[in-house]
Formats: structure tokens, C-alpha cells, sequence
């Protein structure tokens, strides 16, 4: 019976699994973005400057994502494109609130290069901004890769959460075989399973890339 | 070349240097000494800015470093530095170490700037590292390679803040070595160092240092041999 189901289902599933790596990959790619600029934003020396920067961190991370997606769903995206897009608002709460994660991330492997490394490079000449690019970013990339990796493993996760406002991806679909045939067991552990491939096969990239990194 | 007046340099509450003023001229080479805390190395950090001066004036080759108008990149880039701790870019070989700032500051071609970093190579005797990673290499080594990548930026000052301080004994004779020539060629340096033998040997002029003021100047001989001040004396006396 459920296998009948579930053969039903695999369409769905599939393309289900598609959308929660276009939110996962759009997720890290905006929020890996977003959260260098707040990163660098948060450590300028002027405090009214970094204050913005400051308050967005406290935000994201101090509320809950569910709360995020539905002002996100219900009225940002409205707000700017006069109608709801359950797409549109998945991609935009989770890349706003992945930053807020990845900008401490960053700002904790930039401050974590020794000081000398960025006189050194101003003593050359160097600007502020090309001692960061050249110097202090490409050593720091190296050292936040794993914590960054988490953080990417958590957004794959936390995509599920986009089900509640109708974004047709893996949980959605659970849930609509689960309420169309009254079943439990055969849905949340097909997904399970896929989710639990999507973030090894995450972790295995990462770690991939560590060892390469680490080569140099 | 490099001129200080009434400089004055605080951290919060405490006073680093209360009043220094000095004349450097070109080609000379000026060693300073102290003991630790005198200021010695905030001193000369006002002088490429890396620590802000708090009050007074820093000249290099007459432009006012407190000038608003200043671009202290560009002054940097005629000051060079050598640290303590090397500060090389572990990310990089050595001739990348040496090539980015002529690359990407004076805007050299980067064959140009290659063939500038293996002849600094060869001057500081390192020609066989030049694809190694910092990692790779002893303390003496590093410190030459630091050495030779503030020199491809070709500048008219070098400023050395404790240079062979975190060396093991056996490395220091090979930098100092290098320094040496460099003072022969007739580079205009300041170099804060404990090496005694060094300061007597390359320094055209020795300053003495504590509590924030230059307490004490003079040809190395004449200081080393007849300080004046009760400070130089019992410093001396401590370390000779």
C-alpha cells in the first residue's frame, strides 16, 4: 500500500527536492553575501555606522525564522511586488536570516588573523580595503570553512520551514501524502532519508574543500 | 629626510612618549635602544602611522603625517617596515609575499615586479625559496624575506622594529648581515634592536630611550663608551 503511495508521490518528491536545493543554494549564496557586507559592516571603527549592522544581527538571530518567513511571506513580499510568492519570500527570509549567522562567522575569522597581517600589509602601502581582500579574507576564508559549513547544513535543514507558506518543496509534499492517505510513517522518513543525503552530501563538499584549502 | 617635533603619543590614560624630536638625515642610519616600555617601538610606529599620534608632528621629506590632506597610503609606501614577528602572508610563497604590493600599490607590470623579487632574493640569499610557503622556512630566514618584500616597494626609509628579537641566537648574524649592506648602500634607516654589538658597528647615531623621551643621543662610540645621563649609565651597565 504505502509503496503504491509513495510511487505516486515520486514525482512530487523529486521536484520537491529540487526546490529545497534552489533554497539551499540561493539561501547560501545571498546569505554568504549579505553576511560579508554586515560582517564588515558590524567592525567599522564609527559606532553610528556599525549600528545598523549591529541591530541586524540582533534581529535575525534573536527571533525566531518561522516568525521571519511569515512577515517576510505575508509583508514584505506583497509590500514590494503586490501579491504573494511563496518562492520569492522562502528565498528572501532564508538568505536574511542565513547573513545574520554567516556575518559572525566571518567577523569572528577575520578577527581571528593576527594583527601583524594587516599592518604588514598597510605598512606596504596597502588600503584598508586591499589589505582585506588580498591578505586578511583569503586566510580567513580558510579558517571559517567549517564553521560555515554548519551553517550551510543548518539552511538546508531550516528550508523545510518555507512549507508553511505553501513553497512546494520536500515538506510540502510530505505533508500532502501524508493528509491525503492519513499516513505517517512512509512520507517524514522518505524525506528524512532525502534530507539526509542533501546535508552529507553538503558536509562531504566541505570537507572536500577544507582538504584542498589545506594543501596550499 | 625624517623630521619629529614635540611628538607625543598616549594610549587612554598612559603616556607612551611624552615629548620626542629628531632629525633624520638621508643615508643616515639611527639605532635606538631602552629598556622595554621606554616607547621605543610606538615611536617608531608613529613615524609610518601604524599608531596615530596623538599630539605634535612627524615629517617625511617634509609632509606633515597629522596633515589632513596627507594620504598616508602614499607615504607608506616610500616607509618600509620590518616587524619583529616577521608578518609574512602564509597564504603566499615568498615571491608572491614579495610581488603583491608592487603589483597591486605601484602598479608595476608583474614581470617587472618578478624580476625585482628574484633579485631581492638574491640579495638576501634566498633565491632557492622563492615558490616555498612561509611555513617552510627558519626565523632567519623569514625575517630576510620580510626584509626583501619592503624593499621591492623600493622605499626611501626602512624602519626595523626589533628585527632579530625573536630569533634564535644562531639566525640573528644573517639578517644583521643584511641590514648591513643595506646600510651600505646608503638606506636611511631607523632600528629599534637589543643588538649592541650591531648598533656600535652600523649606527651612525644611537638613541637612548625611557620613559617616553629621547633621554640620550650621540655616536655610537661616544655614547657606548662615555654616556652622560645617570639612565644611559645604569642601562648600560645592566646590558654590557
Amino acid at each position: 500500500m504505502a509503496f503504491e503511495f509513495l510511487k505516486e508521490y515520486m514525482p512530487f518528491f523529486l521536484s520537491g527536492t529540487l526546490l529545497t536545493i534552489g533554497f539551499s543554494f540561493a539561501g547560501i549564496l545571498f546569505g554568504t553575501l549579505i553576511g560579508l557586507g554586515i560582517a564588515l559592516g558590524k567592525m567599522m571603527k564609527n559606532t553610528a555606522l556599525a549600528a545598523p549592522f549591529i541591530g541586524y544581527i540582533a534581529f535575525f538571530r534573536g527571533t525566531p525564522l518561522y516568525v521571519q518567513i511569515l512577515i517576510v511571506h505575508f509583508g514584505v513580499v506583497p509590500f514590494i511586488l503586490g501579491q504573494s510568492n511563496g518562492i520569492v519570500a522562502g528565498i528572501i527570509a532564508l538568505s536574511l536570516n542565513e547573513a545574520a549567522y554567516i556575518a559572525e562567522v566571518f567577523r569572528a575569522g577575520i578577527q581571528s588573523i593576527e594583527r601583524g597581517q594587516m599592518e604588514a600589509a598597510r605598512s606596504l602601502g596597502m588600503t584598508h580595503r586591499q589589505a582585506m581582500r588580498y591578505i586578511i579574507l583569503p586566510q580567513a576564508v580558510k579558517r571559517i570553512l567549517p564553521p560555515l559549513g554548519n551553517e550551510f547544513i543548518s539552511l538546508i535543514k531550516d528550508s523545510s520551514l518555507v512549507s508553511t507558506i505553501a513553497a512546494p518543496e520536500l515538506t510540502y509534499w510530505a505533508q500532502a501524502m501524508g493528509a491525503q492517505y492519513s499516513i505517517v510513517w512512509t512520507p517524514y522518513l522518505t524525506i528524512s532519508l532525502i534530507y539526509l543525503v542533501l546535508t552529507l552530501s553538503m558536509s562531504f563538499l566541505v570537507h572536500q574543500l577544507e582538504r584542498r584549502m589545506a594543501v596550499k | 629626510m625624517i623630521k619629529v617635533e614635540h611628538l607625543k603619543k598616549t594610549f587612554g590614560e598612559n603616556v607612551v612618549l611624552e615629548d620626542i624630536n629628531l632629525e633624520v638625515k638621508r643615508s643616515e642610519v639611527v639605532v635606538v635602544i631602552g629598556p622595554s616600555g621606554a616607547g621605543k617601538s610606538t615611536f617608531l610606529r608613529c613615524i609610518n602611522l601604524l599608531d596615530s599620534i596623538t599630539s605634535g608632528h612627524v615629517y617625511i621629506e617634509g609632509v606633515d603625517l597629522a596633515g589632513r590632506k596627507t594620504n598616508i597610503n602614499k607615504i607608506r609606501e616610500e616607509v618600509g617596515m620590518v616587524f619583529q614577528h616577521f608578518n609574512l602572508f602564509p597564504h603566499m610563497t615568498v615571491l608572491e609575499n614579495i610581488m603583491l604590493a608592487p603589483v597591486k600599490v605601484r602598479r608595476i607590470s608583474k614581470e617587472e615586479a618578478h624580476e625585482r623579487a628574484i633579485k631581492l632574493l638574491q640579495k638576501v640569499g634566498l633565491e632557492e625559496k622563492a615558490s616555498a610557503y612561509p611555513d617552510s622556512l627558519s626565523g632567519g630566514q623569514k625575517q630576510r624575506i620580510a626584509i626583501a618584500r619592503a624593499l621591492a616597494m623600493e622605499p626611501k626609509i626602512m624602519l626595523f622594529d626589533e628585527p632579530t628579537s625573536a630569533l634564535d641566537p644562531e639566525m640573528v648574524g644573517e639578517v644583521l648581515d643584511v641590514m648591513k649592506q643595506l646600510a651600505k648602500d646608503g638606506m636611511t634607516m631607523v632600528i629599534v634592536t637589543h643588538e649592541m654589538g650591531f648598533a656600535r658597528e652600523v649606527g651612525d647615531r644611537v638613541l637612548f630611550m625611557d620613559g617616553g623621551y629621547i633621554v640620550e643621543q650621540n655616536k655610537p662610540n661616544e655614547l657606548f663608551e662615555n654616556p652622560q645621563e645617570e639612565r644611559t649609565k645604569a642601562f648600560l651597565s645592566k646590558i654590557l
